[in-house]
């Protein structure tokens, strides 16, 4: 047992307090990186799985052909479907309805998806205060849509040609 | 034939000399791809699909078509047999658009499925595809024909096994489609088979169309409750929901196939008629209420009939399509209020061989050895219509052993097999042509006939059938059918059918509607001092139990029936649909689940005990038939309805009733017969028989099959030459009228009705007013 010598030098001259102190001392003149969330954003991929959304043709006409497919896939189970023959012979859903609290946001759906119809939107800002507005049906998904066409083509645009 | 040695992919295999290659492999469980083989059908070897390597062949082979030889030697999946099967799926694939997410068939397609194993992952075709026109055949098949890769499984079906030529393949190379001749709905009455067949998304359910996908359904057995056989049925529902029945494989019963009655009469439990909340009627209003205050309400109905009056002016009735355990209930609910009144053979009207009846309405000769017949004799039985897949299995019979097929009935019935002798007999002639035979049967055993059959009538003798009847002994048939059944000397015509079969050596079998085998063993019947069906419609009683059957349809004497029962003073309705007849007579509706949402057993014609389970949660507030039949126990203050699950039902029933063992006879016990008293008249014998889809509520709720051609609306049919003769002209309006009513209905003229009778259909509210078979005049309306 004898003391330490180099143990007593690094604690009667501070050496490690001094050497973090320098890793602050350089950082503090390094260009910064925080985020004024929400005044500021980080720039999203074209890939982000946000809030989903049903899309439609140009000529207004809903793409989904109630073929399931995301449902089937859906590994949470969120996505609930109910079809039938609309009155034009076409394959429609009547029902369309995914749970937000139960969506993983895998996008397994979106890759499902054989009309690119259900998508995920860069949106990842939402929020609910009831309950029962974690489910939301066919008509909030294509208002979400439509709204958000020109972004949502973008963005699939943008990936295309890795597709 | 001779046992030979093959060897499939190194494995060395059993074979019969002669048998095809696939069957070998499928026996031995190594798959082969195919789309136009089917065990059950013909081979036609046009989709080319299973070819497979044979050392020292040249080409590839056709598993399907090429017969097994001793030290063969298969490769199926060499380099050669993998080459030649991505080849076909390619040139299959030409012509078929990649429509699989709106397909009704993806998820369960044999092509999908075998492009996905067999295929290659791309296509070298970049000439236009071809399409071709879908034509609307009916209301039970959808078609896509551009989907149709011509294996012609549906032609080669229609053709051998249900014996109408309904689909075509016109056009040849590029132009070849399937279609029904010359554009025409398909009408035969098991056509939805064609649906199960179709490896590809060309034909698919109508009422099914785009409603599920087949992976997220659930699978549950039943029974379908519609006909005697007891039909293997497979019930597909999603979130709780029918959505479509497919057969389940019996080789004993329907093989794999089902007739369309079975198969779509599952959209009646999803109808909008369904009644889903007990409804009582207080000062003549309809309300709807909660079970405990209608179940009071039809207690306090009851008890008020039998303090006021007695026990035995209550009376019930059962639908011949309940389970065993309801007729067991509403038996014993009967019997222990004091009444006898309980019956379920709404349809008959000749009860006087009670006494002597078998145990129940059986078929001495098991389902499955209907196609193994040498001779048949059907008496008042359209085969085809009322026992679809029995019809299949005479064909086959016919078609195989040569069966020869003999009848004497109403009218000249459209069979899917050949009729060596035909008697067309109506009304009273029945009998008497019946007579004819025991007479030749009589005369070829050189002994002497009954004096009541001899007293009955002279008619030209039916030597023939007689001597195939005599010759055929264990594996000849007399088959009583609906129509001999409901015959006004019904019980005369068991008499002579019985004997016949006494003297001949044969086998007799009474095809009774639905359940009713369940009904007999049950005891839903009268007791001594007892009013039958037929005395309780006629007569009236003051208080009516009504289990799932509307009466005024399901009698033959509808508006006799609709009238007692509005006299009544106390009619509780246990139903599963609401009808606006029903709520003119009845005084407590109490909801019932259908056929799907209970539990139950069912006994079919060989005395089969097949147990259904339950398919999906009942409707609303409607509540399984034998729970219902429970609490109204306890709330009549009866003892013994203290059951917690339907097993104690079926513990107690089975020690009450000694199901084991209950062998199939439809002998007399004892014989005897009557005298005949068929109603004779002026006029037209009236030919009442009920269509296939108008048997049971259930039926007359299932909206694709009210919509076939099996189901036209009501008319009367006469001879071309009656209706000359009347100065009347197919396509008139004209007033039927006889002895009970009138109606006014169209009329058709076909050959197929004699020139004394005309075909008026039962079961329709139309043609109630008129009653039974009953002789009727006809004049312009």
């Amino acid at each position: 047992m004898g003391l330490d010598i180099k143990q007593l030098y690094k604690t009667f001259t501070l050496k490690e307090l001094r050497k973090g102190l320098g890793v602050t001392g350089r950082q503090l003149f390094r260009k910064k990186t925080t985020i004024m969330y929400p005044e500021e954003k980080t720039p999203k991929s074209p890939r982000f799985r946000g809030l989903h959304a049903l899309r439609r043709y140009p000529n207004g006409e809903e793409r989904c052909i109630a073929c399931k497919l995301c449902e089937a896939v859906c590994p949470a189970l969120a996505i609930t479907i109910d079809s039938e023959e609309r009155e034009d012979g076409t394959r429609r859903t009547t029902r369309y309805d995914i749970d937000l609290f139960k969506c993983v946001y895998c996008g397994f759906c979106e890759e499902a998806c054989p009309v690119d119809s259900i998508v995920m939107t860069d949106i990842h800002e939402f929020h609910m205060e009831e309950n029962d507005e974690r489910v939301i049906n066919k008509k909030q998904l294509l208002e979400i849509g439509d709204q958000y066409e020109p972004e949502i083509a973008a963005a699939r645009k943008q990936d295309s040609a890795y597709r | 034939m001779s046992a030979v040695t093959i060897e499939v992919d190194g494995r060395p295999l059993e074979a019969e000399a002669g048998e095809m290659l696939i069957c070998v492999t499928d026996r031995n469980d190594i798959y082969i791809p195919r789309f136009c083989y089917h065990d059950r059908l013909s081979v036609a070897a046009n989709c080319r699909m299973c070819l497979v390597e044979v050392e020292r062949a040249p080409k590839p082979l056709p598993a399907c078509a090429t017969p097994v030889m001793d030290g063969m030697k298969v490769f199926t999946r060499s380099d050669i047999a993998r080459t030649a099967q991505e080849g076909t799926m390619e040139f299959l694939l030409i012509n078929h658009p990649l429509d699989c997410p709106v397909c009704d068939q993806g998820g369960e397609c044999p092509l999908q499925d075998q492009a996905m194993g067999y295929g290659k992952d791309d296509s070298r075709f970049m000439e236009r595809k071809r399409s071709v026109p879908s034509h609307d055949i009916g209301p039970l098949i959808a078609t896509e024909m551009t989907r149709c890769i011509h294996c012609t499984r549906c032609v080669r079906f229609g053709e051998e096994v249900a014996g109408v030529m309904e689909m075509g393949a016109p056009g040849r190379g590029e132009s070849m489609t399937i279609n029904t001749f010359l554009n025409r709905s398909i009408d035969s009455e098991v056509s939805g088979n064609i649906i199960d067949l179709c490896p590809v998304g060309a034909l698919t359910s109508r009422p099914y169309r785009f409603a599920a996908r087949s992976w997220e359904l659930r699978s549950h057995p039943g029974i379908s409750p519609h006909d005697c056989l007891g039909t293997n049925i497979n019930i597909q529902t999603l979130r709780d929901q029918v959505e479509r029945v497919l057969p389940l494989e019996n080789a004993d019963i329907n093989d794999c196939w089902l007739a369309d009655r079975d198969r779509f009469s599952y959209e009646a439990v999803n109808s909008e008629n369904r009644l889903t909340q007990p409804m009582i009627r207080e000062d003549g209003e309809w309300k709807e209420t909660g079970w405990e205050a209608a179940l009071l309400h039809a207690a306090k109905g009851i008890r008020a009939v039998i303090e006021t009056a007695s026990p035995s002016a209550v009376g019930a009735l059962a639908s011949p399509a309940s389970t065993l355990q309801e007729f067991y209930l509403l038996q014993k609910l009967l019997r222990s209020l004091g009444s006898e009144n309980i019956d379920h053979r709404l349809q008959q009207c000749d009860f006087r061989d009670d006494a002597v009846a078998p145990r129940f309405p059986a078929s001495e000769v098991p389902i499955r050895e209907y196609d193994h017949l040498d001779s048949v004799v059907l008496v008042g039985s359209n085969l085809r219509k009322e026992q679809p897949l029995l019809s299949l299995r005479l064909r086959q019979g016919q078609l195989k052993a040569g069966t020869s097929v003999s009848a004497i009935n109403p009218m000249d019935f459209d069979f899917n097999f050949d009729t060596a002798e035909l008697r067309v007999a109506p009304g009273a002639e029945m009998l008497v042509h019946l007579g004819a035979l025991a007479e030749s049967v009589a005369g070829i055993q050189g002994i002497s006939l009954p004096p009541e059959i001899a007293r009955i009538g002279p008619a030209s003798p039916m030597e023939t059938t007689a001597q195939n009847l005599v010759d055929a002994g264990e594996k000849g048939l007399i088959v009583l059918g609906a129509l001999a059944q409901q015959h006004d000397d019904a019980s005369l015509i068991k008499a002579i059918a019985h004997w016949i079969a006494e003297h001949a050596g044969c086998k007799l079998a009474i095809l009774a509607p639905a359940n009713s085998a369940a009904g007999w063993l049950a005891n839903c019947l009268p007791g001594s001092g007892g009013l039958n069906a037929g005395q309780m419609l006629n007569a009236g009683l003051d208080a009516m139990i009504l289990l799932g059957t509307e009466p005024e349809l399901d009698s033959l004497h509808g508006k006799a029936a609709f009238n007692a029962l509005e006299k009544a003073g106390f009619v509780v309705q246990i139903s599963a649909f609401k009808s606006e007849s029903v709520m003119q007579y009845a005084d407590a509706l109490l909801p019932m689940a259908a056929f799907a949402e209970s539990a139950g057993t069912y006994v079919n014609c060989e005395g089969r005990v097949q147990q259904a389970g339950v398919a999906a949660s009942p409707r609303g507030e409607s509540r399984p038939a034998w729970k219902i039949l429970r609490v109204l126990g306890n709330f009549l203050g009866q003892e013994g309805f203290d059951y917690i699950t339907l097993d104690d039902v079926s513990g107690e029933l089975e020690s009450a009733l000694d199901l084991s063992g209950i062998s199939p006879s439809a002998r007399f016990t004892r014989w005897q017969a009557g005298n005949p008293k068929s109603p004779r008249g002026e006029g037209l014998l009236r030919i009442a028989e009920t269509p296939m889809y108008r048997l049971d509520p259930t039926l007359r709720h299932a909206g694709a099959l009210q919509r076939t051609a099996d189901n036209p609306p009501p008319a009367v049919t006469v001879h071309p030459d009656t209706a000359q003769r009347l100065n009347l002209a197919a396509g008139n309006t004209v007033r039927v009228r006889n002895g009970t009513g009138q109606a006014v209905l169209p009329l058709r003229a076909d050959r197929r009705v004699p020139g004394n009778a005309a075909y008026i259909p039962a079961g329709f509210p139309e043609t109630t007013p008129l009653g039974g078979q009953v002789p009727v005049t006809l004049e312009k309306a």
